[in-house]
């Protein structure tokens, strides 16, 4: 990295550094000089309509799409763009994915077990024996999903709601630096995603986390920082009630 | 070797000859004659060369009766016996009745013998008819016979027909150049003769150029040696392009049916060989109730079958895709297996019914036969193939992106359920999607039938290949299938000459392995998010 | 740490797989050498070679589960680890007929001699030595299987282009086996096979030993595979089977994972072909054929993919069914049987006897009407 960057006080402090990042599919430019920056500890959320480079941004930061252009760097040092999807969740960046993506033909409590931190190679998972300390840890994420009583059952077999809780439980079974959360509340009832929202306050007290939600009622109460994406690029920043009294974005978002 | 007096004799002869024709066949023939009685190897070659610069009405028969030992002299007479056994005089082409006392064949060593082969060669030299003439001065120039010399230079003389010169002259040259003791300058321009001619053949005869010859001889030789290597090479590569492009409209034709079951549907077909197959066997049938009802009609057979062939394996597609594959989307490799198992079930029914053995099917008049361009040789049948793969694809260019229905079957693979919602019949066009595609290799069966063995086993052949062909071009377009095909087929074919065609072939498996790798989606591939498996 | 390894989570059937191999191990060589022809529980030497023959496409089934069951790699070419496995059993054989081949020279095959070749290509050396013959039945294949996944699966081919790549990986070998001057005997590869470690291959004892030591060899991998799959690994492999970028966002290299499954089963190919060898007599490159790997996979989608004991059953009932069909009047119509076979599995029992089987069992515990099931027994 160029000197420049590297007594860039922005990205020294943050844990999570985009800069001027661009992609673009067969002509069509998903992301545009996108640009972002997490510090530790925080939590942030990200909307934007259908198409703003929601989930394209979150490919990039997890390694799924390399950008044209741009910097992508992590706890001020590491370049994502040259590690894979592998070494970038090793690094400590783990994600939910918008359509809930769990191992439909392993129990819930396997579930947990394959994304508990742990080396990962193939000759430690071929050799691996659960100690005590992991079970534990197992269990505790399996109380605070509320689905220690189903933890035999294959997660094939859940709701649309608990496989959500299960990815959620899955990522912190990981215990990654910087949680990417896509969508967590879709498809939820509204109980549900009351309970999701202070299930991802209490993962933020000790995480970064990235939210990406379309319903404002829950961004509400998660009650941070929200980032307006439009047309891949930043439209806005700052509180809710700052964005959302913003004209540019009431006119693309909101729509009138 | 040949004396020079001899040469000298032959010169004064050719001389005679030019200067005066009928002076010479009158004195010359008679000299024969005499000659020919005398029992005497010398005057026996004396003889038959006279007879060749006579230009005597029988000097042919008179030649090549010596040659096989049927000709007879004795007591001034000179027979020929015919090959049945008629007496004919030899001066005046008159039967002869009986035969005369003390008649004996006319014996025959080495020299003679070389001196009639030469003879004979000369004498076709002389033929009336140009044809004849220049089949005779190829003959020379591959024997390369020092002593037709003379009559070939006679006969450059004489000649009008320019083709038949240029191949006299071709001949002329080739025996210049291993005609150690003739004028260098001759010689040179033999070289340019042969450099001019440019083919295989003048390449060995410019090898053979004498290893004594001039400085000057041998590097015109060298020069000439490359420049027609390098002119044979491009005809080579010429050649070799026309193999490949006719090996890869083969592929195409068999393999962009499979574009459409497997790249636009996404359906692994691995029965598509066995429509090929079915096509093959549908010309068959269609040649034998022509044969049977109306041999007349036998030249458009293969028009009758086109449509036949079409209708036979796109109804069977469409049975396949009703009874099988539509239970079956979304699962990509139990649709391979499955289809395995209809392949399997196909072959076993057309063996059980047609037997195991290859059917012959006929090719029509129009499709049989070779002609030349330049250096290349283009078959007929390998033509109207490329003409026919061409025609095919830009057919279903079109259907795909004219007809409605073509519009339909885009908005169901790309979006099934919003084509479902929007009113579109997707089972229908699933089934006639599939249909099109098993017709499709309908058709490359009847022009399989011109180039390959009909038996059960034909599509076997042809499915690994059919599926690197679209996996090399790229799933989804027909674009790349043609490219792919063309890509394949040409290196298949540049490959050949220098690994053996089943080396090349495994070079080429290995190729598009490893291509696979780099560019997982083939050559022409989406991009984007929505390609996600 | 290996026993457990080994033994973890073993299930029920499994334990009736082992019970039921480790006695065949016993009681068929037993009964064919020590009980007289005519006794009615003898086993005629032909039988017992026929049944080590289906032992032996078990344990090539077993290794096809392992990597389509458990990984989704859908393999179209693991006949091609087959014969790799059985032209190295194949060469050592052939190093030790020595001089009594039809040629009596006794360095050189008597195909080599026939090509008028004048020594022995470098890679026939060593074969001479059963060890070394024996590292090679699984040194060839798993190197390949390794180069070869190591290229596909860092590129990340997957489903049918990975199937359609195995494929030409296999036709291409049959055809470079079919050359007589990659000297391994060509359109006729090698036979006339002699002594197995001093044992002549015919006897009644060496193929009684043979097939206890198919038995064995098939227990075991079976063991392995029970504990590669049981274990975490195995679990990260289903994982990937069932959701492959999800496992990539935990942490997981799939190309890692799915490169060591794949060479294991490759090594257990080789395996089933070395023992396939000496019972056949013979190994040419017809075992190469696409048609063949394919045949494979259809042994396990009968018996039950992902069960490894359905896998070996898979094999054993095609097999035998195809013994009997095509030993009478109804050979002609053995491929149609094939065929059909192919249709009603993929149709109608996806998940193979075993599956269908438990499926079947269990609804007949719960009290809940049962779903007219396709007969597991129409499989035979």
């Amino acid at each position: 990295m160029s000197q420049s960057v590297q007594h860039n006080p922005a990205l020294t402090s943050s844990l999570l550094y985009l800069d001027g990042v661009s992609v673009s599919f067969d002509g069509f430019k998903a992301i545009r000089g996108l640009s972002l920056v997490i510090a530790p500890g925080e939590m942030r959320a990200i909307i934007g309509p259908n198409g703003a480079g929601k989930t394209t941004m979150m490919d990039i930061i997890t390694g799924k799409t390399k950008p044209d252009e741009g910097t992508v760097m992590f706890g001020g040092s590491v370049d994502l763009t040259r590690l894979d999807e592998a070494a970038i969740a090793n690094l400590g960046i783990g994600r939910k994915f918008q359509k809930p993506t769990v191992f439909d033909f392993h129990t819930i409590e396997d579930n947990i077990l394959l994304a508990l931190k742990s080396q990962r190679s193939v000759a430690k998972t071929l050799f691996w024996k659960t100690a005590a300390a992991n079970q534990k840890r197992i269990d505790d994420i399996l109380g605070i999903i509320k689905l220690g009583d189903a933890r035999n059952r294959l997660a094939g077999s859940l709701s649309h709601g608990q496989k959500q809780w299960l990815e959620i439980g899955m990522l912190l079974a990981q215990d990654p630096k910087l949680l990417l959360v896509d969508e967590p509340a879709a498809g939820m009832t509204d109980g549900e995603t009351a309970e999701t929202a202070v299930l991802l306050k209490e993962i933020a007290k000790d995480h970064s986390v990235i939210v990406v939600e379309h319903d404002m009622g829950f961004i509400r109460e998660l009650g941070v920082k929200v980032t307006v994406l439009h047309e891949g690029s930043v439209l806005a920043e700052g509180p809710l009630d700052q964005v959302s009294a913003n004209e540019r974005v009431v006119e693309v978002y909101l729509g009138r | 070797m040949i004396s020079i007096a001899r040469l000298l004799r032959q010169l004064v002869v050719l001389t005679a000859l030019l200067i005066s024709p009928l002076a010479a066949f009158a004195q010359g023939a008679d000299d024969a004659f005499t000659r020919l009685g005398a029992d005497s190897y010398s005057d026996t070659a004396r003889a038959v060369e006279m007879l060749v610069t006579s230009a005597h009405p029988q000097a042919a028969a008179i030649i090549e009766a010596l040659g096989d030992g049927r000709l007879l002299a004795g007591g001034g007479a000179v027979i020929v016996k015919t090959r049945d056994g008629k007496l004919i005089d030899a001066k005046t082409g008159q039967p002869v009745a009986t035969e005369p006392a003390g008649l004996s064949a006319v014996r025959l060593n080495n020299n003679v013998r070389r001196v009639v082969q030469a003879a004979l060669g000369g004498l076709g030299l002389l033929n009336p008819d140009a044809g004849k003439r220049i089949a005779a001065a190829e003959a020379v120039f591959k024997s390369r016979d020092v002593t037709v010399l003379p009559v070939l230079e006679a006969a450059i003389a004489k000649e009008s027909d320019a083709k038949a010169k240029a191949a006299l002259r071709q001949a002329q040259a080739a025996i210049l150049i291993v005609k150690t003791d003739a004028p260098p300058f001759d010689r040179l321009a033999a070289v340019d003769v042969l450099r001019e001619r440019g083919d295989q053949e003048a390449l060995a005869t410019l090898r053979s150029l004498p290893g004594d010859a001039s400085p000057a001889l041998k590097d015109a030789q060298g020069r000439a040696i490359a420049a027609i290597e390098g002119n044979l090479a491009l005809w080579r590569a010429g050649q070799n392009l026309w193999y490949g492009l006719s090996l890869g409209s083969v592929l195409l034709l068999a393999a962009i049916g499979l574009a459409i079951t497997f790249g636009v549907m996404g359906v692994i077909n691995m029965a598509h060989g066995e429509m090929v197959m079915l096509g093959a066997y549908t010309t068959f049938v269609v040649q034998e109730l022509i044969r049977t009802s109306a041999p007349g009609l036998f030249d458009y057979s293969l028009m009758i079958a086109i449509p036949a062939a079409f209708l036979v394996a796109g109804a069977v597609g469409i049975a396949i895709e009703r009874g099988v594959i539509r239970f079956l989307y979304g699962r990509p490799l139990e649709t391979l297996l499955a289809t395995w198992g209809i392949s399997l079930i196909l072959q076993q029914a057309v063996r059980t019914g047609f037997g195991p053995t290859n059917r012959e099917v006929g090719a029509p008049n129009f499709m049989s036969g070779a002609f030349e361009i330049g250096g290349l040789a283009i078959t007929w049948n390998r033509l109207w193939i490329i003409v026919f793969a061409g025609l095919v694809f830009a057919a279903l260019l079109a259907i795909l992106k004219l007809t409605p229905m073509g519009l339909q079957m885009r908005a169901v693979t790309q979006n099934r359920r919003m084509a479902s919602a929007m009113g579109i019949r997707t089972g229908r066009i699933d089934a006639l999607t599939f249909g099109l595609g098993s017709g499709v290799a309908g058709l490359a069966g009847v022009a399989l039938s011109q180039i390959d063995n009909v038996s059960p086993n034909l599509g076997q052949s042809y499915i690994i290949d059919s599926f690197m062909v679209v996996v090399f071009g790229g799933v989804g377009n027909l674009w790349g299938t043609l490219v792919g095909a063309m890509t394949l087929g040409v290196a298949n074919k540049f490959l050949e000459p220098y690994a053996g065609a089943v080396l090349g072939k495994i070079a080429l498996l290995v190729f598009i392995i490893l291509f696979i790798q780099k560019r997982p989606r083939g050559l022409f591939a989406l991009k984007g998010r929505a390609v996600e498996a | 740490m290996i026993t457990r390894f080994l033994i973890q989570g073993m299930d029920k059937r499994g334990l009736v797989f082992l019970a039921l191999l480790a006695g065949l191990a016993l009681l068929v060589p037993l009964s064919n050498l020590l009980l007289p022809p005519g006794s009615f529980l003898h086993v005629p030497t032909s039988t017992m070679s026929l049944w080590g023959k289906y032992l032996c496409y078990a344990l090539l089934a077993i290794s096809l589960d392992l990597v389509w069951g458990y990984c989704g790699i859908l393999s179209l070419g693991h006949g091609a680890f087959f014969a790799l496995g059985g032209y190295a059993m194949g060469m050592y054989l052939m190093r030790q007929i020595g001089s009594r081949g039809v040629y009596g020279n006794p360095i050189l095959p008597d195909f080599m001699v026939f090509l008028n070749w004048g020594e022995l290509p470098w890679y026939w050396y060593g074969f001479s030595s059963f060890p070394f013959a024996m590292l090679m039945v699984l040194l060839v294949p798993g190197l390949l299987a390794f180069v070869f996944g190591w290229f596909a699966f860092r590129s990340r081919v997957t489903g049918v282009y990975l199937s359609i790549i195995t494929q030409a990986l296999t036709y291409a070998l049959l055809l470079a086996f079919f050359r007589n001057d990659m000297g391994f005997g060509g359109n006729n590869g090698l036979t006339d096979f002699k002594d197995i470690l001093g044992f002549n291959v015919q006897a009644q004892t060496t193929r009684a030993a043979l097939f206890a030591m198919t038995c064995v060899m098939l227990i075991a991998s079976f063991l392995i595979a029970r504990g590669i799959v049981d274990s975490k690994l195995g679990k990260v492999v289903i994982a990937i089977r069932d959701a492959e970028s999800r496992t990539r966002f935990l942490g997981y290299r799939v190309d890692r994972f799915k490169l060591f499954v794949f060479t294991v089963s490759a090594c257990m190919a080789g395996v089933a072909g070395a023992l396939y060898v000496p019972q056949v007599g013979i190994i040419n490159p017809s075992e190469f054929a696409p048609a063949n790997s394919i045949e494979t996979v259809i042994w396990v989608a009968i018996g039950g993919r992902g069960t490894l004991v359905g896998a070996a059953l898979g094999a054993v009932v095609v097999n035998y069914a195809k013994t009997v069909f095509t030993s009478g009047f109804m050979a002609p119509y053995w491929l149609f049987a094939l065929g059909a076979l192919f249709v009603f599995v993929t149709l109608f029992m996806p998940k193979g006897i075993l599956g269908t089987a438990q499926d079947w069992w269990g609804k007949r515990r719960k009290p809940e009407p049962a779903t007219p099931v396709a007969e597991p027994a129409a499989a035979e």
